[in-house]
């Protein structure tokens, strides 16, 4: 078995801002994540797959369907975009990287057949590094 | 606990395999199919997992896993064309995977001692695609 990692970029603003929380503690809790107008980060997205290298390849996945797959679920919804506003998931869900590595692994899941209709490869892992000194990961 | 030692070499490559027909080798590999080949600075990541000595306090010794990883990997395949010069890449298909299990094979032999084993090799092809392997499932 061989765990094959690719990683993606992804530019996008949010503002961490729950509705279920009053706006003192919203901003005690997330404090300058709270700002009204909002921010933003590159983000770096890491995607881990997992499987026995097809012996006529030498590969364990598609590079280039993983590309496709995670390029059309994982990085043109958020790349450029407002989290909080352009993407209806977090209309109602703090986009924090948590809810982002979540979200984002729920949206591979749910195409990952139609592109790797096989046993193999699977999606083994999520890592989303937000700053150079947080990264949130889904082993 | 996990030592590892990080070693770099630069190489060459095609990835074209003869067990597909020339439109299967453009669709997996992409522009990696280009036949006179292209290159990468590799970059290999080798962990062993272990308990540190009692006496020197080290899981294993680092300038051995250096001397291992410059004799086993950087020696033969710095500055290589991978397919021509460096076996079995004339017949195994030179992807970051199959690198992978190609250097546990040569390290393996040479990083096990009572206190450590050789836990994972892997390949970094570019900085965004890497590839771990961790040895043959028991």
């Amino acid at each position: 078995m061989i765990r094959l990692t690719r990683r993606y970029r992804f530019s996008a603003s949010h503002r961490l801002d729950s509705p279920q929380l009053s706006e003192a503690q919203n901003r005690e809790i997330y404090g300058q994540c709270n700002n009204p107008r909002g921010h933003g980060h590159d983000y770096l997205l890491e995607v881990g797959v997992r499987g026995p290298v097809d012996q006529r390849s030498g590969r364990v996945a598609d590079v280039a369907a993983l590309d496709g797959l995670v390029g059309s679920e994982a990085i043109r919804p958020f790349d450029h975009r407002n989290l909080n506003q352009d993407v209806a998931e977090f209309a109602s869900t703090v986009p924090t990287a948590e809810n982002l590595a979540l979200e984002i692994e729920r949206r591979l899941r749910a195409k990952w057949g139609a592109v790797f209709p096989g046993e193999w490869p699977r999606l083994e892992r999520i890592r989303i590094r937000e700053t150079k000194r947080n990264a949130i990961e889904l082993p | 606990m996990l030592i590892t030692r990080r070693v770099e070499f630069s190489a060459s490559h095609v990835c074209h395999s003869p067990g597909l027909d020339e439109r299967e080798n453009r669709a997996l590999y992409g522009e990696s199919a280009n036949p006179h080949g292209h290159g990468h600075n590799f970059a290999v990541e080798v962990s062993l997992e272990g308990r540190p000595d009692p006496v020197t306090g080290m899981v294993f010794d680092l300038k051995r896993m250096k001397e291992v990883l410059h004799r086993e990997v950087v020696g033969p395949m710095d500055h290589r064309f991978l397919n021509y010069e460096v076996p079995p890449f004339d017949r195994v298909v030179p992807t970051p995977e199959n690198l992978a299990i190609e250097i546990w094979k040569r390290v393996a032999p040479h990083l096990n001692s009572p206190a450590a084993r050789l836990h994972s090799v892997r390949v970094y092809e570019t900085e965004d695609l890497w590839v771990e392997y961790f040895g043959e499932e028991p």
